[in-house]
């Protein structure tokens, strides 16, 4: 096995709380009576939640789906029991925030009848690899060390990457928990046939399986579990907090590092918790879904330490009940470990796929001191597994310095709470980064909801300008037609002999006044075109807005019937100022008795008349359609 | 089913039981073995001027927080710290308002105004012990001859007060006739005057290895036995206060160049044992510059900043105005600090470069 260093490498920092975990690591996984009622959260995974499948009322079997995955990232989730669906409501759930989450509320019949479609693989390693992985993702198997991911995802690699080794997590570095441990003591065959599975459906055959010395039993079975099995391997951890990170315990094990923002498989390296094992082999074999799992019910706060296989949905409440009850003096309750458990206010919420532990904490156990001014004795930085500054980047959280928070690296912070645990001035750094990551992300958005607007108000801002330059247009062409006007004017009174004279044989109407006037009653034309044309805009905003009105509709047909006539009008005005303008061209190509500055000037008057024409039909538009957008609007 | 009381504060939810007031207290306790010695070899004026100076900081810490309206801050023992280290650095006969004003400016200027305990950019001992060298250069160099307590003479304590609080010796212990320069000035001066090493120390002078590590030799406070400041100083290291690397570099950082010099010319330039054992290398490198709010935080950078902080030493030791130039070195670097811990960051996970 190349890639399995031959010494233990060491991941930076890390840290080693006291470890209670001899509280339950003596007792069996025991399994529970049925629960009055379970609170099954349609969201249990990381990804996206889930559609409910069932309806209010409906009667479920026990690993029928009831919610259906949406998106890539996501997995389905199954009824744990057969019962009654009573209720599908918002409900608290273990959430750092408080939040609540929508729930199916399930009465169990007690009957526990499995759902008619469930069959398993008689034998798994017959069938291809898209067939495991295919049963992985219907079973809504995830992550179960806690971080929920959906398994089937790690199971289908990228093609162009290569899974080398397959790391079994049996580290369960977080003080008080057991339940890891007492599944490789109790479900060794089941853990080993697991790994086989997901061996022979990731297409590998090099498996280490990590345990922290604390578990010497779990070791020992292990070690004589895979003891004729070659592809197999056990290694003894010294014991080190976070060493259970997916990403240290990689590094121990290969003394390759994931690159920041990539995933394991970067460095062709799988990871899955012993848990996931057995709940892969149970989805392969038998088609079970995941419904339950073992969870440590710890702390010096409960009344009988226990693991318990608890069915996902079962109150808090219910767990501690059967665990002999809540002692007083209890301060905290969490779900998870001590380092990175959530504390719940309520317990009411329901365990779910990623609860390994229910920890009762006192106050003997559990700080609660003020915070005080931090004196820079850079103890966060050695304990830090990533390396990462917790000083600067509370400091920088502190201030909303969002950006420089990113130039720190605060996205590679897997949230340990090694910091927190060693600073001297109970700063709760790892709470500042929350706060940092998700003001990050609010910003993200709202930026990109600024994009937009910026946008709108780009293209705002182009319209008003067109506007504009159409009225200096409308400007200009008045001038022009003026200016056109005098000319003509003066042209009748001063030019009119000769111009007739010298005309005489050309078609009618080539002189320049009359050429003159024409272009200024060409530009009418096209004014009225565009007028009309605003008027059907106009109309049909009207049409819109007024809805059945008598009088919209009526002011539309009028409007119609106005630009029709005016369009009529305005083709003939505008066919005559082509004729005009045709006639021009073709006399200064004959180059007539016309003196060369008389060309140019009427040549340019021409022009100038059709671009203001043009220009002042575009503007008027405009114009008349606001006009009757606010007309729409008023109505 | 309502549980109200339980707590729901944010991950983690164990702690090691670190505290700045039991780190704080830790470093004063590092420190003891070398004070008591102190005041063995100097007698009753040396306690006075710690008693004093501690007093004095700890009046201040709580004037300023009674104006800024805050609660008590005694108790993190910072201030009761910083006054032990400034007293360590000033003569063992320092008149009475010496002691007070430097309290007053290690406190007031030196921390408070920054915004109290972290904030402070400049060592506040050290800070005030230049601010007084500068502004007092007299009662800062006046460095009586050790008198130890039990021995024929020894002053009594209202002698001891006598002399503290109006500078008044008893009639058979004129102040000139117990004065003597610390090794340090008397290297400066007699080689600055074309002697060599050998010459300037030893004579009538009398300088000894054996006497300078034990703690019998003239100066600050502080500056008496090397080997019981060591002692404490590692024992910081083995209790995880401080780690070895700005102690380490910074007596590199005045050992190497020593050593270097020593071995081109030992007529001018003395050896590196004598920087070591002498002057307040030891209680800088373990206890000054290991300051954690004004030392970086990275261990890049500490190495970087130690080494400066020696090499610094060792210039104004050999070349500068002054004899000693351990204060000077170290408030010099603190100001580094910002910058140091900003180019020194650590590779984080993930983005070690691929080895090829």
């Amino acid at each position: 096995m190349g890639i399995v260093a031959s010494v233990l490498k060491k991941f930076h920092g890390g840290v080693h709380p006291e470890e209670f975990k001899d509280l339950s690591e003596k007792c069996a996984i025991e399994p529970m009576p049925m629960p009055e009622r379970l609170y099954v959260p349609l969201h249990q995974h990381i990804g996206s939640p889930c559609e409910p499948s069932i309806n209010v009322g409906d009667m479920v079997f026990k690993g029928q789906t009831i919610g259906r995955p949406q998106g890539f990232v996501s997995a389905p989730v199954h009824a744990p029991t057969s019962g009654k669906v009573v209720e599908i409501r918002q409900h608290p759930v273990a959430h750092p925030s408080g939040l609540t989450m929508m729930v199916a509320v399930i009465e169990p019949d007690g009957k526990d009848t499995w759902h008619k479609d469930i069959s398993g693989l008689e034998d798994p390693f017959k069938h291809e690899p898209a067939e495991i992985r295919e049963r992985v993702r219907c079973g809504g198997i995830v992550g179960m060390g806690g971080a929920t991911f959906p398994s089937f995802i790690k199971m289908s690699p990228p093609k162009d990457k290569v899974v080398e080794l397959l790391i079994i997590n049996g580290v369960e570095c977080e003080p008080y928990l057991t339940c890891d441990a007492r599944v490789m003591e109790e479900q060794t065959t089941e853990v080993i046939d697991g790994i086989k599975i997901m061996l022979h459906g990731l297409q590998t055959e090099n498996c280490v399986i990590g345990i922290e010395n604390n578990k010497p039993r779990a070791i020992e079975i292990m070690k004589a579990a895979v003891k004729d099995i070659p592809e197999i391997d056990i290694i003894a951890l010294p014991v080190r907090y976070p060493q259970g990170g997916e990403k240290q315990l990689i590094e121990v094990v290969t003394g390759r590092q994931v690159p920041s923002g990539g995933l394991p498989i970067d460095v062709g390296v799988i990871v899955h918790n012993v848990a996931t094992a057995v709940a892969i082999r149970d989805a392969v074999r038998f088609g079970h879904p995941l419904l339950a799992r073992p969870v440590t019910v710890t702390g010096l706060g409960i009344s009988r330490p226990a693991n318990v296989q608890a069915l996902f949905g079962t109150p808090v409440q219910e767990m501690i009940k059967h665990c002999g009850g809540l002692k007083n003096g209890t301060r905290k309750v969490l779900m998870g470990g001590p380092m990175m458990g959530v504390a719940i206010g309520t317990l009411d919420v329901p365990v779910v796929k990623g609860t390994s532990g229910i920890l009762c904490m006192t106050s003997n156990e559990t700080t609660d001191k003020p915070e005080q001014a931090c004196i820079r004795c850079g103890r966060c930085l050695q304990a830090c597994p990533v390396s990462l500054m917790p000083t600067e980047m509370a400091w920088l959280s502190r201030h909303e310095e969002l950006d420089k928070l990113q130039e720190y690296n605060l996205f590679d912070c897997i949230e340990c709470g090694s910091c927190s645990y060693v600073c001297p001035s109970n700063i709760p750094l790892v709470h500042y980064f929350r706060f940092g990551k998700m003001a990050i992300q609010t910003a993200d958005k709202e930026k990109k909801r600024g994009e937009i607007a910026k946008q709108r108000a780009k293209a705002k801002d182009a319209r008003e300008e067109k506007v504009k330059a159409e009225r200096e247009a409308r400007k200009a062409a008045m001038k022009a037609k003026m200016a056109a006007k005098r000319k003509a004017a003066a042209a009748a009174k001063g030019e009119k002999p000769a111009t007739e004279k010298e005309s005489a044989p050309a078609a009618g109407g080539n002189d320049k006044a009359a050429k003159a006037a024409r272009a200024a009653k060409a530009a009418k034309a096209a004014r009225a075109a565009k007028a009309a044309k605003a008027a059907k805009a106009g109309g049909g905003t009207k049409d819109a807005a007024g809805d059945g009105d008598d009088k919209a509709a009526k002011a539309a047909r009028a409007a119609k019937a106005a630009k029709a006539a005016k369009a009529a009008k305005a083709a003939r005005a505008a066919k005559a100022a082509k004729a005009a303008r045709a006639d021009g061209g073709t006399k200064d190509a004959a180059g007539d008795g016309d003196d060369k500055a008389a060309k140019a000037a009427r040549a340019a008057k021409a022009a100038k008349a059709a671009k203001a024409a043009r220009a002042a039909k575009a503007a008027k538009a405009a114009k008349a359609a606001k006009e009757a957008k606010a007309d729409g609007d008023s109505q | 089913m309502s549980h109200a009381n339980l707590l729901t504060s944010s991950s983690p939810h164990v702690h090691d039981g670190a505290s700045v007031d039991r780190v704080m207290q830790s470093v004063i306790w590092a420190l003891m073995p070398a004070s008591a010695l102190s005041v063995m070899v100097f007698g009753l004026p040396a306690l006075l001027v710690i008693l004093i100076t501690v007093a004095s900081c700890m009046v201040t810490e709580q004037l300023f927080m009674l104006i800024r309206k805050r609660k008590t801050t005694l108790g993190d023992n910072s201030a009761a710290l910083t006054g032990l280290l400034l007293a360590l650095t000033l003569p063992p006969h320092s008149p009475w308002w010496v002691c007070v004003v430097g309290g007053v400016f290690a406190i007031g200027v030196g921390k408070q105004i920054y915004g109290g305990l972290g904030y402070n950019m400049f060592n506040p001992a050290l800070i005030s012990r230049v601010f007084l060298l500068i502004s007092f250069p007299a009662e800062l160099t006046t460095w009586p001859v050790p008198m130890p307590l039990f021995s024929d003479g020894a002053f009594s304590m209202s002698q001891a007060f006598a002399i503290i609080f109006s500078g008044e010796y008893p009639v058979n212990q004129a102040l000139d006739a117990i004065t003597m320069a610390t090794p340090l000035g008397q290297y400066k001066m007699e080689v600055s005057m074309g002697k060599t090493v050998t010459d300037a120390l030893g004579g009538d002078y009398g300088f000894s290895y054996i006497n300078s590590m034990g703690g019998n030799l003239v100066g600050s406070i502080g500056e008496t036995s090397a080997i019981l400041l060591a002692a404490g100083g590692l024992w910081m290291i083995r209790k995880g206060i401080i780690t070895w690397h700005i102690p380490g570099s910074m007596l590199l950082g005045t050992l190497v160049p020593a050593l270097i010099f020593w071995a081109f010319d030992s007529s001018v330039y003395p050896d590196p044992l004598f920087h070591l054992v002498t002057g307040g290398l030891i209680i800088g490198a373990f206890f000054m510059a290991t300051d954690m709010v004004t030392s970086p935080v990275t261990i890049k950078g500490q190495l970087i900043f130690g080494a400066s902080c020696g090499l610094l030493t060792y210039i104004i030791r050999t070349w500068g105005g002054y004899p000693e130039g351990v204060s000077f070195a170290i408030v010099i670097m603190n100001t580094a600090v910002p910058l140091i811990d900003q180019y020194t960051r650590p590779t984080i996970y993930g983005q070690r470069p691929e080895r090829t």
